[in-house]
């Protein structure tokens, strides 16, 4: 008990390894497994075959079974580790199976067939990464489309994001107008209107424009969203309005101001809705769904779930291409994860 | 500023708007002049119930089921959630090693897609998943993990938890890191207990950020859609169909589209959401003073 009201305390200097420290990195590191297992047994299962993936318990790695080339045989032969019956034990390769009763050779003397019971025997087995369920997979589930669909989306509408949202909340915070407020207010109140409220007019919409089964129709809706708008507000306003007027004064154009001036300026708050955006936008499911019914036109999350759809038994295949769909967003945050938990941070204070 | 509010005008006022039109309109038709004026008819079906406790006394069961789902969702969801990225935080703002590996390890699940999500689970806890093998190889029987209600529920809560911390802790984190550390110092000199402590300086400090976090996770949980729906289709039978769901399945249903139902649960969806944060804003505000 004294070790969890400790672990309420916050220190700072703490010279030595005390229990409240182990505490803290006992449940850090099981935690930390916790995260990561499931995307680790989900890696790792991705490599095992059709056969390996229906057994239970299910193995930790990968195995497959040996085979071998014998004489006299065409095809190579599964490799098993046979009980004689004086007690020793050999590996043999398996000729044929009947009944319960097996048909064994040694590939070494390929000539004498021996007859052993199939519980005299245990399949030889090494660890095998391999990439069938990968190649296979591909085949049926065109990754280089979804991939750059995803992609396209995800750019455009992060772009689109910070342009238009930049434009507005320069307008919003920069400029004295009347109905200034009631715009401000009307598009912060609508931060608690998601799409799901507005799902069937927004259809409309798009159908009307004609960008039902079109990219655009997927990039545009959420591109003016009232969350970019108040985030990139609230920090243009602490940029001084004496810099915008002797710039003015300078001979600047309005629309010099806001290239030169004002965007460099707020890169710290438009980095962090790009972060957001592309968060949003490369998992985006609900809409996705609704505008997108051509195949050639899915996003991953879309084309990953019409494919377990379709092969919903099928898990080797579904696993692997799983495992291709967290990829792309997994390389990215190796990358800048710091900058991503930073940035992300930082707008919690406001 | 214009392309925002063209944008903002075309794909949010003007929805809204129409939002109403379709709630009071009928037929399976999608573009307004075609379909027929019904007055209230539609939220009439919505809210035909002889018992409003036993949602199979109502016209749209499904509707009422998936209303007690999701408030059962959203209470123990938010609760957990936030529970376990408080603890999170406060471990993660001890003085320790290796922060910035541990902040992102909780994080890395935040940036899965909940399509990627639903199927790793969905591996994870099959008949037979690792994690059936584990219980049968501590001696128990295999469990029926998506296939019992009460198991279902609660795996939807807990992997919504596992994916949405890391984002919550993050807030947190920097909540508390905002604490300026001379409190602490100045409690240690009067021998402050560490409960003390958290109580009185932690917890007070630290309102205004849980108070934004309660806000974002309740907004995201009563609109739960995705993740369960690709984790267990909303089933078995009914048991994980949230609201979101039914407005989709009903008005974009392949043969029968009833768009005015739909529209009609979604203005139903929207008053929630409005109560609830309206309700929480007020809580900050009486917190304030």
């Amino acid at each position: 008990m004294r070790t969890v009201l400790d672990f309420l305390g916050r220190t700072q200097s703490r010279k030595r390894f005390s229990g409240v420290d182990l505490l803290t990195y006992g449940y850090l590191t099981l935690g930390t497994i916790i995260m990561f297992g499931p995307i680790l047994w989900l890696i790792l299962s991705s490599f095992k075959s059709q056969d390996q993936l229906v057994k239970f318990p299910p193995t930790l790695l990968p195995y497959q079974q040996v085979t071998a080339t014998v004489p006299g045989y065409d095809q190579p032969l599964d490799l098993y580790t046979v009980t004689l019956d004086d007690g020793s034990t050999k590996q043999m390769a398996q000729v044929a199976r009947v009944g319960i009763d097996v048909q064994m050779v040694d590939p070494a003397n390929p000539g004498t067939i021996v007859k052993v019971n199939i519980n005299q025997r245990q399949p030889v087995q090494s660890v095998i990464f391999s990439l069938d369920n990968y190649t296979r997979g591909i085949a049926a589930f065109d990754f280089g489309t979804y991939l750059r669909n995803s992609v396209a989306v995800t750019l455009f509408a992060t772009l689109l994001t910070l342009l238009v949202n930049s434009m507005a909340a320069f307008g919003l915070s920069k400029y004295r107008f009347a109905g200034r407020n009631a715009i401000f207010l009307t598009i912060v109140s609508t931060l608690m209107i998601p799409l799901p409220v507005i799902l069937i007019p927004v259809f409309l919409v798009i159908t009307q424009v004609g960008w039902n089964n079109n990219l655009l129709g997927v990039i545009v809706p959420a591109s003016a969203t009232p969350t970019g708008v108040f985030l990139l507000r609230q920090y243009m306003l602490t940029i001084p309005d004496e810099l915008l007027d002797s710039a003015r004064i300078d001979g600047a154009s309005e629309w010099r101001i806001y290239w030169q001036i004002i965007l460099p300026l707020a890169t710290p708050a438009l980095a962090v809705l790009a972060i957001f955006s592309v968060m949003w936008r490369w998992n985006d499911f609900l809409w996705p769904l609704i505008v997108l019914s051509h195949k050639e036109l899915f996003t991953l999350p879309i084309a990953l779930n019409s494919f377990q759809g379709q092969f919903n038994t099928q898990w080797d295949l579904v696993l692997a291409m799983t495992v291709l769909t967290l990829l792309p967003i997994t390389i990215v945050f190796a990358f800048l994860q710091r900058f991503i938990t930073t940035g992300i941070a930082t707008t919690g204070l406001k | 500023m214009l392309p925002n509010l063209l944008i903002f005008g075309i794909f949010i006022l003007l929805p809204m708007v129409l939002n109403f039109y379709y709630a009071f309109t009928g037929g399976i038709k999608l573009f307004p002049q075609d379909r027929p004026f019904v007055g209230g008819q539609n939220f009439q079906t919505l809210f035909t119930c002889s018992n409003f406790l036993n949602p199979n006394t109502c016209s749209q069961d499904i509707f009422w089921r998936a209303i007690g789902n999701t408030l059962s969702y959203v209470i123990l969801e938010v609760g957990g959630s936030i529970l376990m990225a408080l603890i999170t935080a406060l471990a993660l703002n001890r003085n320790i090693r290796a922060r910035g590996f541990f902040r992102s390890g909780f994080f890395y699940p935040v940036l899965l897609s909940p399509v990627v999500i639903g199927l790793i689970w969905q591996w994870i806890l099959q008949r037979d998943g690792v994690l059936n093998s584990i219980v049968v190889a501590l001696g128990g029987s295999r469990l029926p993990f998506l296939l019992n209600t009460d198991w279902a529920r609660a795996w939807v809560i807990l992997v919504s938890i596992w994916a949405q911390m890391g984002f919550y802790t993050l807030i947190l984190l920097a909540g508390l890191q905002a604490i300026p550390s001379e409190l602490y110092e100045a409690g240690d000199i009067d021998g402050t207990s560490p409960w003390t402590s958290f109580r009185c300086i932690t917890l007070p400090l630290l309102v205004p950020t849980l108070l934004i976090v309660t806000v974002l996770t309740v907004i995201r949980a009563v609109q739960v859609f995705d993740q369960p729906f690709v984790l267990t289709g909303g089933g078995p039978g009914t048991a994980t169909t949230y609201i979101v769901q039914y407005i989709y399945s009903t008005g974009f249903d392949p043969t029968t589209p009833q768009y005015g139902l739909a529209a009609a649960a979604s203005m139903v969806l929207a008053a929630a959401l409005l109560i609830l944060t309206l309700g929480q804003l007020r809580l900050g505000r009486a917190n304030d003073m």
